[in-house]
């Protein structure tokens, strides 16, 4: 009796670890289409592909909030983690939501179809591209507070540096986008896009500063 | 059994309760108290473990107390076991962690004096020294376990998920080992004072196995115990679990870790026997009081922490219930013994 409960303690425990890895492999697969999707978009406009590409961040996204529930009703029913089970929610919750941002860019760009000029195309392409690099550094940030706790500061340190990168990028861009000839309403437009490509960075940063406090907080 | 036996009994068995209800939360208020372990868990795997502890082991700890003072009347050692029973119960209502241990000695002495017979100041002074080496030697055992198990964790780079289910059942596993420490080491501040007036016979099963009377009585007692688990000691679990010190589980770990190898030191006939074998001081087998020893193992790991995160006035709070105690022990056996004596004709000593 004793060593089956056992059995089934250690091998739902692993099932739960699957599931934590599995929401870390796809927030950053969802970043590795998002990467792909800009220029895509840039280059050909609303393309089979691209609708193909949202769909697939959308499933993805389905996935991700499944696992969250999932994990979520473990913690709890399981009573596990109980000193660290808020602050790991929590951490899930953050990070769903950073993949619903991924997912909320997609849709605007496939509903509001912005036109951005040629000469825009690298700084939009450079800026999604460093937002993914930060989401990235993000993700291994999350594995090492779940398996390698004294990595956790040298992984939240890249995501700030990716995170300033990101602010650079966007002044500039947003700058170059007001200092053109195209209309007001267009500027705006623009803006609108490279903005909410940047609150990606700043969410993963705050997501990263809040795992550097969880990782104080689980030290013996 | 005559009525009044079983009424005599009761003194021991409401100590027993008051252990179970305090001490023997020790062993579990850690892991209860950072919500590792449930607490019907603990208190079913404590209840278990302490009336083994108390068969299997018990007998060492009782010839020392016995040698203290031998209590020769049934209602002196009524008298002892009810105030030392009282004392702990009303410093338990404070949710202080007290000891059973240092009530009993005082109750005990309470007898001495009020009866005139001599106290034996050799094993007096060896008990009351360990009062003072149990929270000590727990304060080191608990730094060097802390800092192995970091190390260890350090290496081993465990999911967080998986780091809760092995502390989890390192928590059970250790505080079984704590629980049988409890009852081995502490059995004899419950019915050490009975022991030379049992009221029970020898029971023989088929020429086989022998069931003594003092087996019987550490049954008795080990039950009292699991009832005052149960029933009492959630309270104090809360206590040892978070206000002295917040505790990580593993940390939790180290302290019932720390706490169970004191208490089996003092208990172990064998380790005892060995240590004299190897012409090395034999350690003296003393009822220690498992409250000082996860204290001191707390304390120890804030220590090593840097001291800033122990609530020091708490700690300042336990120790003074712990000088308060054997005098208030020693004061109330003094008043049970006059009542006894002189309002109800019972005799208290031969």
């Amino acid at each position: 009796m004793f060593s089956f409960k056992t059995k089934s303690l250690f091998g739902q425990t692993k099932q739960h670890e699957r599931q934590i890895d599995q929401f870390v492999d796809i927030l950053s697969e969802v970043g590795l289409v998002f990467k792909s999707i800009v220029p895509l978009y840039l280059n050909n406009g609303i393309t089979d592909k691209f609708d193909e590409m949202v769909k697939q961040v959308s499933e993805m996204e389905s996935k991700a909030d499944k696992i969250t529930k999932d994990v979520e009703r473990a913690l709890y029913e399981e009573s596990l983690i109980p000193d660290a089970r808020s602050d790991v929610l929590r951490l899930l919750e953050h990070m769903d939501e950073l993949i619903g941002m991924y997912q909320g860019n997609c849709y605007h760009f496939s509903i509001q179809k912005p036109d951005f000029p040629k000469e825009f195309h690298k700084d939009l392409i450079s800026l999604s591209e460093t937002a993914v690099k930060c989401v990235e550094s993000l993700c291994l940030t999350t594995r090492s507070f779940f398996r390698d706790i004294k990595s956790v500061s040298d992984n939240a340190h890249k995501v700030t540096f990716y995170e300033k990168e990101s602010d650079k990028k966007f002044t500039s861009f947003v700058r170059r986008i007001f200092d053109s000839e195209l209309h007001l309403d267009q500027k705006m437009h623009l803006r609108y896009f490279v903005e909410k490509i940047d609150r990606i960075c700043d969410q993963a940063e705050d997501i990263a500063d809040e795992i550097q406090i969880y990782a104080i907080k689980r030290s013996m | 059994m005559d009525l009044i036996i079983i009424i005599f009994l009761l003194g021991g068995l409401f100590l027993g309760w008051s252990l179970g209800a305090n001490d023997a939360a020790n062993v579990f208020g850690t892991a209860v108290g950072t919500r590792m372990v449930k607490f019907k868990t603990a208190a079913l795997v404590c209840s278990v473990f302490v009336i083994l502890g108390a068969i299997i082991s018990g007998a060492g700890t009782t010839e020392t107390l016995g040698k203290l003072g031998a209590i020769n009347a049934l209602p002196g050692a009524f008298a002892a076991c009810v105030a030392a029973g009282l004392s702990v119960y009303i410093m338990t209502k404070f949710g202080l962690p007290v000891s059973t241990t240092q009530a009993i000695v005082g109750a005990i002495v309470g007898w001495n004096i009020y009866t005139g017979s001599s106290i034996n100041i050799k094993i007096l002074f060896i008990i009351l020294s360990t009062w003072v080496l149990c929270p000590i030697i727990a304060a080191l055992i608990a730094i060097l376990f802390f800092i192995l198990t970091k190390q260890i964790l350090r290496k081993c780079n465990w999911h967080l998920l998986r780091l809760d289910a092995y502390t989890r059942t390192a928590l059970l596993i250790v505080g079984a080992f704590g629980a049988y420490s409890l009852g081995a080491n502490n059995i004899a501040n419950v019915m050490g004072v009975f022991v030379p007036i049992s009221p029970f016979t020898d029971i023989h099963f088929m020429n086989v196995f022998t069931f003594s009377s003092k087996e019987q009585l550490f049954l008795l007692g080990g039950i009292a115990i699991a009832v005052g688990v149960f029933t009492y000691s959630k309270k104090v679990m809360f206590t040892v679990g978070n206000d002295l010190l917040k505790l990580s589980p593993q940390a939790a770990f180290v302290v019932v870790l720390a706490h169970s190898i004191v208490l089996f030191l003092f208990a172990s006939q064998g380790i005892s026997n060995f240590l004299h074998s190897i012409n090395l001081p034999a350690i003296p087998l003393v009822p220690v009081s498992s409250s000082q020893a996860v204290v001191g193992a707390v304390i120890g790991i804030g220590i090593l922490k840097g001291g800033k995160e122990v609530q020091w006035d708490i700690a300042g709070k336990i120790s003074i219930g712990w000088f308060l105690l054997p005098v208030m022990a020693a004061l109330i056996s003094f008043i049970i013994l006059f009542v006894l004596q002189n309002i109800f004709n019972q005799t208290v000593h031969f």
